[in-house]
């Protein structure tokens, strides 16, 4: 039996979590990250499946899930803030740039 | 030892199903097949758009992946019907089908000789009653696990996919690799930001090289169009359900394939004829995909989804494995297994990946999937060239 958690963060090095309960505004959810159980105030609306930041994220950084880079920040990204493709750039299979 | 109750074929190769199959060799023959194949129990049919107007190596392309279906170890026998005149000709399909499976029973109906579609359909029903009473005498017998090849699928994923039905189906296919037998990832667009994780896992430098090669070609496809591949990769419904990227997706994908080392890369539909993982280079285009890996022989496939998916291969048995248990009930109709107990903390990715290799044996043993038992037979041929 796994202990339940609301976010789910793959590897210790990653900035993101990824809710497995949809969150709302202002909630502080707990969550295992490595080996420590971190807390996190949630600041935005999280839909099932999403990903908030779990560290400050800054412009241009490097948006790590799974302990690799999923894309860049294109916008300062505070801790418990929503994590998507409005703030996320995705780095490959960029035919456009 | 690790055993399922399949067929085994004259030259030794296993099938976990006995079909007898309708197969046109062109879009022209679709109505004329289905016709057969509606007015004889025992019998599936497939549909497709192409077998005319094609060229060159994808005109061989789509040969090859009919001829690959009607050779498939799970056909018993196959019936190609053809209108007459078109490039991809019936009487080839079912010679070369029978130059690689000389024991395999196969006829030929073509539409212009018969004299119009009714008469075609009445000589492909009674070709087909006969075929459908040989097929039922065979009979199953214990098979070792390590003959078994699964074709891995991921298909509308969304964000749990990556982390519980990928990761548990990736256990699986450890379990069966470990057992003797084969798995095949594909999907070369959704390797595409994880193709260092899968170079590697690769047995030597030269496999290695030819996964940078596959994903080199699918980016360079990309930039030639001058595309921002989000909307089709991720796809609406990824992005809606939490993949931003296609790396995010990717990295996901990649579980399916679980731990073992990479021993090959091949085409599209070229036949799978070794042990361990493979990679099949594919589109990320369920169907199509689907198509190739069975043109390539894999006996069975699990499809894990997050959004949900109802597509089945008309020749290979689809289990259908659901991220998130909202999804496992509210499409239960088409979803054979849940790994959404991951997500609830109910069980382990190790517990699922189990089950999901238990469900593989009992489903290669004759147990009808739910894709089976509601008679999906998605069929889609990768196209290289242009419609002439």
């Amino acid at each position: 039996m796994m202990a339940k958690f609301r976010a789910i963060v793959m590897k210790a090095n990653d900035n993101v979590a990824t809710v497995v309960e949809p969150i709302a505004p202002n909630t502080g959810v707990d969550l295992k990250v490595g080996e420590e159980t971190v807390s996190i105030q949630v600041s935005e609306a999280i839909p099932f499946g999403h990903k908030f930041a779990i560290r400050e994220i800054g412009e241009g950084d490097r948006i790590v899930k799974y302990g690799e880079v999923i894309g860049l920040a294109t916008q300062n990204i505070k801790v418990g803030q929503h994590v998507h493709v409005h703030n996320l750039e995705s780095c490959r299979g960029r035919g456009d740039k | 030892m690790m055993k399922f109750q399949g067929y085994r074929r004259p030259d030794g190769k296993v099938g976990v199903r006995n079909h007898v199959l309708i197969l046109p060799s062109v879009t022209c023959a679709n109505r004329v097949a289905r016709g057969i194949s509606q007015s004889v129990i025992g019998t599936n049919w497939i549909e497709h758009q192409h077998g005319c107007g094609q060229l060159g190596a994808d005109a061989d392309l789509t040969a090859q992946v009919l001829v690959g279906h009607g050779a498939h170890p799970n056909v018993f026998g196959v019936i190609v019907v053809g209108l007459g005149c078109e490039t991809i000709r019936a009487q080839d399909i079912a010679a070369n089908i029978k130059k690689h499976c000389p024991y395999k029973a196969v006829e030929t109906v073509i539409i212009q000789d018969a004299g119009g579609s009714v008469n075609a359909i009445a000589q492909g029903v009674s070709l087909a009653k006969q075929m459908v009473n040989d097929a039922s005498l065979s009979k199953r017998v214990s098979i070792d696990a390590s003959d078994l090849i699964l074709g891995t699928e991921c298909g509308g994923s969304d964000a749990c996919s990556g982390i519980s039905a990928n990761p548990a189906l990736g256990v699986a296919s450890d379990l069966l690799i470990d057992a003797g037998g084969t798995v095949i990832l594909a999907e070369t667009t959704e390797i595409i930001g994880a193709e260092h994780i899968i170079a590697g896992r690769a047995v030597n430098a030269q496999v290695a090289a030819r996964c940078f090669e596959l994903i080199n070609s699918c980016e360079t496809e990309v930039r030639k169009m001058g595309v921002d591949m989000r909307g089709s990769q991720p796809s609406p419904g990824n992005i809606e359900g939490g993949l931003s990227s296609i790396e995010e997706k990717s990295l996901g994908c990649i579980h399916k394939a679980g731990t073992r080392p990479l021993q090959a890369v091949i085409d599209y539909a070229s036949p799978v004829n070794m042990k361990g993982l493979v990679w099949m280079d594919t589109p990320g285009h369920d169907i199509e995909q689907l198509t190739g890996m069975v043109a390539g022989g894999c006996h069975l496939v699990v499809f894990t989804t997050g959004r949900g998916t109802c597509c089945g291969s008309p020749v290979a048995p689809t289990i259908k494995v659901a991220s998130n248990t909202a999804l496992f009930e509210s499409m239960n109709d088409n979803i054979d297994v849940n790994a959404g107990t991951i997500i609830s903390g109910l069980e382990s990715v190790e517990q699922v990946g189990k089950r999901i290799f238990d469900e593989l044996l009992e489903v290669a043993s004759g147990n009808p999937t739910k894709a089976e038992i509601l008679g999906f037979n998605d069929f889609a041929i990768r196209r290289i060239g242009p419609t002439i």
